[in-house]
Parts: structure tokens; C-alpha cells; sequence
């Protein structure tokens, strides 16, 4: 169920400021909600978002119940050098999931 | 029962259950109806939890949220910070509280000089109408806030299914 959609620009220009956008499929159950008869529907979150270039951390993110289902976030980088982008969600239950873009700079 | 209950009975027992009813029941209901909430103090124990003493400047960060929210349930929220994000100077952390949802933290993006710009956006739930606030740490360490107030029409969080 590794549903992750990434916006990664193929191609950019060395020192450019690149725009990436992620969203993955959750639903961030927050853990406030009751079904019906009242039973409080247990909490299941996405915890932590990291991105990484080419091994090094560029971005994070802790995420709480106040983040939408389907998290979506946008944020930018640097384009430094040709290689691999990757985006890696964790969260409650044990999960867990990882995605990967390449990149050319020029 | 050994005979039928007559109307009249019926009627003042249901008037005497009404009146017990709400002292009976009222607590229960009422935590139902009203979960518990963030308050603004606890927001701002949030906020000094995260910065400890140090204070905490107005400006610097910019907040977007739309005014008007008719779904409480996926509000788009912009930050951004106008910064250089250079080794030197740069915003470390962007991190986002409410006042009314459930738990007053909503967010906390790190950046570092890799990032290129600080300008980060995301989709948030609000429970209420109420404002949020954005707290920002900036690479010499001093904190900048600003806030947003939205009027939300359809909360989220603490509904039923």
C-alpha cells in the first residue's frame, strides 16, 4: 500500500531552488473520534516525514492529529548536485513508507 | 406490572425523569458534546515548552490561512520566512499551534541551509474557530511569531462517524 505521489522536478540547474511536493495516502485518525456507540477509534498517525539528497537530510517534519488526512506537504531545496531525492514516512503501528526520485542538475 | 400504566402516570413519570434525567446523565453528555480542548494557556505552555525562556518577537514568519474555512476538515496553510538560508543565516524550525483543537501542536517542519527557502505548505484541520500561531527559530537563535485567525464553519476533529 505504498501510495506516495512526489512532484520532483527532472531536471534543474545547479544552485536552483527546487519545489517538491508529497502527498500520501493516511488517514490520520487522531484518536479524539467515537464511532456510534461511543468507542473511541484508536489513534494512527503519520509521526515523521524526513527527505534526504543523496543521503543528506534536507527536510523534516513532525507531524501531530492536526495534520490532515493524506498529508500533503510542499517545501523547497537546494539542487546541488545530480542524484536521488528520497521521502521516507513513519508513523504509528509500525508504519512505514519510503519513496524516491531522481534528479539531473546541470 | 399488574395493571396498565394510565396516561397520567405515564406523563408525571416522564416529568420526573426529565427533571432527574439531565443530573443523572448531563455529565456524560456533556464530556460527549464537548471533548476535551487546547486552551490558549495550554497553547502557550506549548509554545514556552518549545522555546523555554527565551522571547519571542512579532513578524519575520508569515502565516497564510484562509479567512473563512467552510471544512474544517483539510485548511491549506502556507508559512514562510524571508530569509537568505545560508550556513550563516538561516531558519532552523517553523512550528505551528492552535489554540481550540484537541492538542495544541499542529506541526513542526525543520529546515536547514539545504533547503534553499523557507516557504513550506501543508493541509491542516481546525476544530474551531480560532487562531493559530506560528512560531519560528532562526539560526541565531531568537524566535518570531505571527498568527492567523480563521472562522471555520464545519470542524473537524472531534466528530462522530
Amino acid at each position: 500500500m505504498a501510495n506516495a505521489l512526489i512532484n520532483v522536478p527532472q531536471r534543474a540547474r545547479r544552485g536552483e531552488i527546487i519545489e517538491i511536493k508529497t502527498l500520501v495516502s493516511h488517514p490520520m485518525e487522531t484518536g479524539y473520534r467515537r464511532t456510534q456507540t461511543g468507542e473511541v477509534i484508536p489513534r494512527d498517525l503519520i509521526r515523521r516525514f524526513v527527505c534526504t539528497y543523496n543521503g543528506t537530510e534536507v527536510f523534516r517534519a513532525e507531524l501531530h492529529p492536526a495534520i490532515a488526512a493524506n498529508p500533503f506537504i510542499v517545501f523547497n531545496t537546494l539542487a546541488t548536485e545530480s542524484g536521488t531525492l528520497a521521502f521516507h514516512w513513519t508513523g504509528d503501528n509500525g508504519y512505514s513508507v519510503t519513496e524516491s526520485a531522481t534528479i539531473t542538475v546541470e | 406490572m399488574g395493571r396498565p400504566t394510565s396516561r397520567r402516570e405515564f406523563l408525571r413519570a416522564a416529568a420526573s425523569a426529565a427533571l432527574m434525567g439531565p443530573a443523572l446523565v448531563g455529565p456524560a453528555l456533556m464530556f460527549r458534546a464537548a471533548p476535551a480542548r487546547a486552551t490558549p494557556v495550554e497553547m502557550r505552555e506549548a509554545i514556552t515548552r518549545l522555546i523555554g525562556s527565551a522571547s519571542v518577537h512579532q513578524g519575520r514568519v508569515k502565516i497564510e490561512l484562509p479567512p473563512l474555512s467552510e471544512n474544517g476538515h483539510a485548511v491549506p496553510l502556507t508559512l514562510s520566512v524571508d530569509s537568505p538560508m545560508t550556513e550563516a543565516d538561516h531558519v532552523k524550525a517553523i512550528h505551528v499551534f492552535t489554540e481550540k483543537n484537541p492538542q495544541p501542536d499542529v506541526v513542526s517542519f525543520r529546515f536547514g541551509p539545504r533547503a534553499g527557502r523557507a516557504h513550506v505548505a501543508t493541509r491542516m484541520r481546525l476544530a474551531d474557530t480560532q487562531t493559530v500561531v506560528a512560531v519560528c527559530e532562526l539560526s541565531d537563535g531568537s524566535f518570531w511569531s505571527a498568527s492567523a485567525t480563521v472562522l471555520v464553519t464545519l470542524a473537524a476533529c472531534v466528530e462522530e462517524l
